[in-house]
């Protein structure tokens, strides 16, 4: 090569790396945006509706088949790598479990920066040392730890601009962050996970500038509050209500929406007698000053651990005749559900799998005749892991269905025994039995029983609850979905594979093995005018483009 | 059907039934899938009969540090500080499976034969031809390969549980040694022992050791067989003789 060759070639680079590490601006107009233009992927869902749909169209049905491996991040740690990616003008931002925040070139792979986080070994997590991600505003980052604190890191640097202690998230009393936090505004808007110790839950905004708390509103109800008269004794103040996926926005109500988890403790309500305001629920704040505007409770007065944490899918869609604003959440209780968003009104309850919990919702949509449970133990449907759980759903406007990872006919035996709050410890009460084995990052070994259950891929016709088709697995499923303007849809599985689907009809398109469970949604995002598909399974993170 | 398998899937049935019927509420899935566990894991230390260490008798249904399927969970998984138990990596849920085996224990008999048995003996008739068990089984690499290896089979398979796969070998077939046939489009059978399955594809053990893929497209059937291949001893051998093999197997605790 001549000198003047090596001259211009070390230009080229130089101006390839400056675009690369220089222009992450992301103000909250792009995040805004995000649903309608997405070359970049701002926000945990995609998108502040949490429909994880993109309107990149460079693989389609037709040419999926020819979707090849571009590069493979792996992550140094064993736990399970439950994080979506953020991708910002070519810059991937992801999180290495527990809460080390990696920047990635997203085309190649190569790791511009690494921003170590040791937390403290007082954090207590029922499932998992797992981060599921971050968010961006202008140029910084913003991860919450498992032990209760909320950093700022500067986008391009790596380096620390604030590391805030979140008022009483004490790790030593379970109090833990798991979530990718949701920016609105100027606002970091995160929630506290904590459910099987005995936390009060709460939602919290942050000033992104600052770090200051905003806005607090507690996701359970204490005496004189409203929701308070759902709770007797003492109960309120361990009554758990965790949070620990992210919520979605609605600009125009300018509300934000979030899936609140199970009460404590989690297989014994005896000690907690009522509702449990608002422990499985989906609460609507004023995204400004986080004042409750209304809230849907799914299961009153859980025993089962169904928490509601599934992320609240927004989509304006004609409903009986008139357009109207719609949440979608299919819930761990095996019950697909649609909301008005505006006012909070049921819409429609149904079924997606076997349910057994209940015999059926009433007009309001609150279940009716819930099965209690005894010492001796009783099999309910869906199982304590849920019909489906923190795996993203997603909404596509195009085909307008609604598509969910399912586990298909999956049970546990419940059995209530005594149990007692000490700080620190577990409060849940007996575990629950079930036959499939909990997510673990190795490889899969498959050998239950047809009666012990599946998974699959539903799509689901949100204006009647109706299975509109089904990608049956022969293993339950913790990937989520994401789907493009193109009709693909991406998933995975716990049997190592990554996967296409035509997501009109359901149809295989194309899958790679990988080897490694998936336990979180896929994400896509384009560089340089070639759209990349990212799938984090096992200890790694796969990314996909077509062959050029 | 090899006796281990039958070994396990006796004992699965038993021991599941049991609990059932005692109202632990656990379902026969779960007490499989802990007992898998237990014996690869803690076996080494309790023993297949739960009573291993002085003075501990995991079968008996009474544990000494604890008295609720909680506080024996939370034993599993953080150990005892100062004994020679350890933390261990399983979840809730796999270490709650585990008590749910460790409770079936106690609803089932915990002794095998009446009669003492003479594990010399029990050689001769395990290896002549009697039993020619060799024809399947190996021992020390020495042997067939159409079923598991037993050079280890007593450190993890309760006496019991032996007896039962002697005598009725097909009773239950465990998840983990379920043989399956297979039909190609082109007309082949193919049978093994089912290892691993996704939706696409079979992962099998051929009778002569053969580790097997198969394409499920390219299958017309999948049966899992409910008959072992291995026969019942019931007729073959008599009650010293059943009692012999069994102290054999016994003392079959993994290569020197």
């Amino acid at each position: 090569m001549t000198r003047r060759l090596l001259v211009a070639f070390a230009m080229a680079v130089a101006a390839l790396l400056a675009a690369a590490t220089v222009r992450a601006q992301v103000g909250f107009d792009r995040i805004l945006r995000g649903d309608a233009d997405m070359q970049d992927w701002l926000t945990y869902s995609g998108g502040l509706m949490g429909q994880r749909h993109s309107p990149l169209t460079q693989i389609t049905p037709v040419n999926a088949k020819s979707l090849e491996l571009q590069w493979v991040f792996q992550v140094r740690s064993l736990e399970k790598f439950e994080a979506t990616p953020l991708v910002a003008d070519g810059v991937m931002y992801t999180v290495q479990p527990p809460n080390d925040v990696i920047a990635l070139d997203a085309a190649t792979g190569r790791v511009f920066w690494v921003y170590p986080y040791i937390p403290s070994p007082l954090a207590r997590l029922c499932c998992g040392r797992v981060n599921r991600g971050l968010a961006i505003l202008d140029n910084t980052l913003y991860m919450a730890t498992i032990d209760g604190h909320l950093l700022a890191i500067d986008a391009k640097t790596g380096g620390l601009v604030w590391n805030v202690t979140v008022s009483g998230a004490r790790a030593e009393a379970g109090y833990s962050f798991t979530v990718a936090p949701l920016i609105v505004k100027d606002k970091v808007i995160l929630g506290s996970a904590g459910g099987e110790y005995g936390i009060r839950g709460f939602l919290a905004a942050f000033d992104a500038k600052t770090g200051r708390e905003a806005w607090r509103f507690n996701t359970i109800a204490a005496p004189g509050e409203k929701g308070g008269e759902t709770w007797r004794n003492e109960a309120w103040k361990v009554g758990g209500g965790s949070v620990w996926v992210t919520g979605t926005y609605d600009r125009d109500l300018n509300l934000t929406y979030w899936g609140i988890g199970n009460p404590g403790p989690d297989w014994n309500g005896d000690v907690r007698p009522g509702d449990n305001l608002y422990s499985d629920s989906v609460v609507a704040l004023d995204a400004d000053t986080g004042q409750l505007k209304w809230h849907f409770q799914f299961t009153p007065h859980d025993v089962y651990d169904y928490d509601s944490v599934q992320v609240p899918v927004l989509a304006d869609m004609p409903w009986q005749g008139t357009m109207r604003k719609v949440l979608l959440l299919a819930n761990r209780n095996g019950i697909f559900y649609a909301l008005d968003r505006t006012t909070g009104q049921f819409l429609l309850g149904k079924p997606f799998t076997k349910v057994t919990w209940n015999t059926g919702l009433d007009e309001k949509g609150r279940p009716q005749n819930m099965v209690p449970l005894t010492e001796e133990g009783v099999q309910v449907y869906p199982g304590v892991q849920g019909a489906t759980n923190w795996y993203s759903p997603s909404f596509s406007p195009r085909t307008g269905l609604f598509y969910v990872s399912t586990w298909v006919d999956t049970y546990s035996t419940f059995m209530k025994r005594p149990v007692e709050y000490k700080e620190g410890q577990r409060y849940t009460g007996a575990l629950p039995a079930m036959p499939i084995r909990l997510l673990t990052p190795g490889p899969a070994i498959n050998r239950r029983r047809p009666e012990e259950g599946s998974g699959a891929i539903q799509a689901i016709d949100p204006k009647t609850g109706a299975k509109k088709w089904e990608y049956a697995m022969s293993d339950v499923v913790d990937a989520g979905v994401l789907t493009t303007a193109s009709d693909v849809l991406f998933s995975g599985g716990r049997e190592g594979y990554v996967f296409a689907l035509d997501a009109r009809t359901g149809a295989m398109l194309w899958k790679a093995n990988v080897g490694g469970q998936a336990s979180n949604g896929p994400m896509t995002y384009a560089v340089g005018g070639r759209q990349y598909v990212a799938f984090a399974a096992g200890n790694a993170l796969f990314v996909y483009a077509l062959r050029q | 059907m090899s006796m281990r398998t039958s070994v396990l899937t006796f004992t699965a049935l038993v021991l599941a039934s049991s609990a059932w019927a005692q109202g632990h509420g656990y379902t026969p899935a779960d007490i499989e899938n802990g007992g898998q566990l237990y014996q690869a894991n803690c076996t080494g230390c309790h023993g297949p009969d739960g009573d291993g260490v002085p003075g501990i008798n995991l079968g008996s249904g009474k544990f000494r540090y604890g008295t609720t399927d909680d506080e024996i969970v939370k034993i599993i998984l953080g150990g005892r500080p100062g004994t020679a138990m350890p933390p261990s990596n399983f979840s809730e849920g796999q270490a709650g499976t585990i008590v749910a085996y460790l409770r079936s224990l106690a609803d089932s008999p915990a002794t095998g034969p009446t009669l003492k048995g003479d594990a010399r003996r029990g050689r001769s008739l395990f290896e002549g031809s009697k039993g020619e068990c060799l024809a399947c089984h190996s021992v020390g690499g020495i042997g067939g390969r159409a079923a598991p290896s037993l050079t280890e089979v007593g450190s993890s398979r309760r006496a019991i549980e032996l007896q039962r796969a002697l005598l009725e070998p097909s009773a239950e077939i465990r998840s983990d040694s379920r043989q399956v046939r297979v039909v190609t489009t082109q007309g082949a059978t193919i049978t093994g022992r089912l290892l691993n399955q996704d939706t696409y594809t079979l992962q099998l053990q051929q009778a002569n050791g053969k580790l097997t893929l198969l394409d499920k497209t390219n299958l017309r059937e999948i049966t899992i067989l409910k008959e072992s291949p291995m026969p019942s001893y019931k007729d073959k051998l008599d009650a010293q003789e059943i009692a012999d093999v069994i102290a054999y197997l016994r003392s079959l605790r993994g290569r020197p």
